[in-house]
């Protein structure tokens, strides 16, 4: 009886101004099989599946358990975390892709650091005075805490701006991780003494108003962040910004 | 001397962050080098909980009785003004982290709630939900990123470290670092460096910990001249999800919140979990510990679950898993107080644990041991400070669940001013000629890897690097096995030599930054191996069924390590340590 075998299509790519190119891996089943110890047996034997010598997969990864916001890439079509990508769920064979809207770096690895400049341009941070001792910091309820907790939980993994129709060049879209930061810090004791730069960062050029409600972010954030209702709040705070800015000038 | 002090840091998880931000407040500029971006460090996976005596549950608790727990649960093998000195910074350090902005989950009162973790019998564990290394993490991260945006810190991420670069004098001048993408190798200077690379995970194949976690950079130094101490003492976390691409941590906060571990008390019992009655389940770990229950520290749960399994044959299935159940518990404690933990069983295991006992086994988790640091975080080399998990300091021969956390900010809050005084005060000389011969040493080992055409798999090396290492150096240890475990690692380098670097590309080429880190991997696996078969004794999580007992007499000392590059090896000497503050007792929970 034949052994039962995964078919993996990967898109690679040698460098980021190379064609990319697909490659054909076929690997032994093994129970709770998931994308990335597919790589890393394709990593220990890097042969095609029609024999040819090949190199292992150039990807991103660490915790290899949702945390981190690595490995994230195109698995079936559907932008998602490699590491909690079960083989066994998956419709064969399994593709892999690099994500579509960031450039590639190679095979599947892609720079994303575009969110972390974004995160710069929001202050997504709370302005300390310094880090000695003031003793607590000021209370807050179960409530605010179980509110900031799932907002805090972004793992910068930047599905939500694959998935974004909305986040092309063309419009240079911050797409909803940062809008979601924003609302993160705009609601915190301290946090909120920034709160009208934060605003002013999300009017100009690519701003909130990009968004166009198609909603693929909360649908596709793996952390389940309630990416709309931070869209929407914010987008009020943005209007009643510019409305009173509009009167104050 | 220096103005403006320049200082490079190494790793930008908890303790490289906390340093990071100290020197930048300090006026000093900062080099910050991270092989991956820095809030996707492996600090991201730290679970349950971070330490500090605030007393706010009413127990009488305090910092003293933290430090007692700490020594007593680190057996005795730390030196103790160090980790007094940080039981007396936790409570300033978890005020700051939320004040940072850390959603620590709160008490009706709007305070800081703190939950009980192993090894102590006092409620001192803030958290955030279940994924409080997270948490801090991205708050230090966030403070960095303002530091940044200042143009305080420069961020070099997808850069690794190589070795350090020591002038005649030996004194640390910078350090030589290869960008990941382009391949370049380079040298920068700096006044001081600190160390803070973390866990060595990767040299057990299979381990908690994350991929980057190769403890290449503290090898690297160790084979500089660096001091390794204590290597031997490794932690096996009990609670692990088995796994085929890695263990993944389930976190004792699942136990701190009532969870309970048992297997079936008849052997090959078929019945499914809920069929099987109280009577007929062993609760064997609050059956051996009644006080202290399922949360005696980790190296007894560990030692209880491996007795389990494979002395009394016990395991589920007759496989090596028992279970952690916590279907006994509401539901909106679970989810309040453990989501992030019961979404990671959820998603990669496929049951939900509110529902049905998590089947968990031991996992490497782990290592107490590290560079040898004095009580300033000073290495032995003049100008290089280490901070985190890459140092030796606080936790002894076992640590306490959520010392981590804090013994990693602390480390770099301490490190951070330190290096800082020490740059201001110290007037170097001409430092070019070490750059140069430092970074054409570099680019010749590049070149001779890039070169080589053997037959030896890397990933392949590496996996029996890792099945011998999990075989021999974990849990129990005999001498006969270790021995063997080092002649596998001598056969290991051997073959090293004859590798194969199928990926010949200088574009972002992950399999030769992995083949220069499995070289380093292998020389600090001599260092754990022939530390643990050096020492006859058993103490914390360094157990030798043929020496059973802690020996203070001939073993109350520091293991440290220093290579000998002519015999390619570790050479051991030991240092007495400081236990004046609390004197040693026996250790039973």
């Amino acid at each position: 009886m034949a052994k039962k075998t995964v078919i993996i299509k990967i898109k690679r790519q040698a460098e980021p101004k190379s064609a990319p190119y697909w490659e054909e891996f076929e690997l032994d089943w093994k129970p709770g099989m998931n994308v990335i110890s597919s790589m890393m047996e394709i990593a220990r034997n890097p042969v095609t599946r029609d024999g040819k010598k090949s190199t292992p997969i150039v990807y991103d990864s660490n915790c290899l358990e949702e945390v981190c916001g690595s490995c994230a890439m195109l698995i079936n079509g559907k932008a998602r975390m490699a590491c909690s990508a079960l083989i066994d769920q998956l419709e064969q064979p399994v593709t892999l892709e690099p994500f579509s809207k960031f450039p590639v770096v190679r095979d599947l690895s892609v720079d994303r650091s575009v969110l972390f400049e974004n995160l710069k341009a929001v202050k997504a941070w709370i302005p300390v005075d310094g880090t000695y001792d003031l003793g607590a910091g000021p209370r807050m309820t179960p409530e605010e805490q179980e509110s900031a907790y799932p907002l805090s939980s972004c793992i910068s993994c930047c599905c939500c701006m694959e998935a974004c129709p909305q986040f092309n060049e063309s419009t240079g879209f911050v797409g909803a991780a940062t809008i979601s930061q924003v609302r993160l810090f705009n609601t915190h004791p301290t946090g909120k003494v920034l709160k009208a730069e934060r605003l002013d960062a999300l009017m100009g050029d690519g701003g909130i108003q990009e968004c166009g409600y198609a909603q693929n972010c909360v649908e596709i954030c793996p952390k389940s962040i309630p990416l709309t209702k931070s869209i929407s709040e914010v987008g009020r705070d943005v209007m009643k910004k510019a409305v009173l800015d509009f009167f104050r000038t | 001397m220096a103005n403006v002090p320049h200082i490079i840091i190494v790793g930008g998880g908890l303790a490289g962050l906390s340093a990071t931000i100290k020197v930048a407040e300090m006026g000093a500029s900062v080099d910050l080098f991270s092989v991956v971006p820095v809030k996707r460090s492996h600090s991201v996976c730290a679970q349950g909980g971070i330490n500090a005596a605030k007393n706010l549950k009413g127990e009488g608790d305090s910092t003293w009785q933290h430090f007692d727990d700490t020594v007593y649960g680190g057996d005795f093998l730390a030196n103790q003004p160090p980790v007094k000195a940080m039981c007396e910074m936790a409570p300033a350090i978890i005020d700051l982290l939320d004040r940072m902005g850390v959603p620590f989950n709160r008490t009706p009162e709007g305070l800081l709630d703190f939950r009980r973790f192993g090894g102590t019998l006092f409620n001192r564990t803030a958290f955030a939900g279940a994924t409080t290394g997270q948490q801090l993490l991205y708050a230090l991260d966030e403070q960095v990123r303002r530091f940044e945006s200042e143009g305080k810190v420069r961020k070099f991420e997808s850069w690794e470290f190589l070795s350090a670069v020591l002038d005649g004098q030996r004194v640390c001048r910078g350090i030589c670092a290869m960008d990941l993408r382009t391949m370049e190798v380079r040298t920068f200077t700096a006044d001081a460096v600190i160390i803070a690379t973390g866990g060595i995970g990767a040299i057990y194949g299979k381990s908690t910990n994350s991929v980057v976690c190769t403890g290449s950079a503290q090898s690297a130094l160790y084979q500089q001249g660096a001091f390794y101490a204590n290597g031997e003492m490794i932690q096996v976390h009990p609670t692990s999800i088995p796994g085929e691409d890695k263990l993944r941590l389930m976190s004792e906060s699942a136990r701190g919140e009532g969870g309970r571990v048992w297997v079936p008390r008849n052997q090959g019992d078929k019945r499914a979990w809920n069929a099987i009655p109280a009577s007929d389940r062993w609760y064997f770990l609050e059956e051996w510990y009644p006080k202290y229950g399922n949360l005696v520290p980790r190296d007894v749960a560990t030692r209880a679950i491996h007795k389990v399994v494979y002395e009394h044959h016990l395991g589920i299935d007759g496989q090596p898993m028992v279970y952690l159940d916590l279907t006994h518990i509401d539901r909106a404690t679970l989810n309040k107080k453990l989501e992030g933990i019961l979404e990671i069983y959820e998603k990669f295991v496929g049951d939900d644990p509110r529902e049905v006992p998590m089947k968990i086994f031991p996992g490497m988790h782990y290592t107490m041991g590290g560079l040898w640091v004095d009580y300033n975080q000073q290495t032995n080399i003049q100008g290089l400070y280490a901070a985190g998990e890459c140092d030796y300091s606080i936790h002894g021969a076992n640590r306490l669940g959520a010392n981590s956390l804090v013994s990693c900010i602390y480390g770099g809050f301490v490190a951070g001013p330190t290096a800082v005084k020490y740059a201001r005060s110290t007037t170097f000389g001409d430092g070019a000629a070490a750059h140069a011969s430092e970074k054409k040493r570099q680019v010749e080992i590049n070149a001779g890897l890039m070169k080589s055409d053997g037959t030896e798999n890397p990933f392949q090396l590496w996996r029996e690097l890792g099945d011998t290492m999990s075989k021999n150096v974990t849990v129990s240890r005999y001498n006969k096995n270790l021995k063997e475990t080092d002649a596998k690692i001598v056969e290991l380098l051997e073959r090293y030599r004859h590798v194969n670097l199928s990926d010949k590309s200088m574009w972002a080429n992950t399999s030769f930054a992995f083949t220069r880190q499995l070289y380093n991997m292998m020389q600090l696996a001599r260092v754990i191996t022939q530390g643990a078969t050096l020492r006859d004794e058993s103490r914390g999580s360094h157990y030798k069924p043929d020496f059973p007992e802690r020996d203070d007499k001939n073993w109350q000392k520091t293991t440290k390590a220093t290579f000998a590059p002519d015999a390619d090896e570790p050479r051991f000497e030991f240092e007495p340590i400081d236990v004046t503050l609390i004197q040693p007792r026996a250790r039973k929970y």
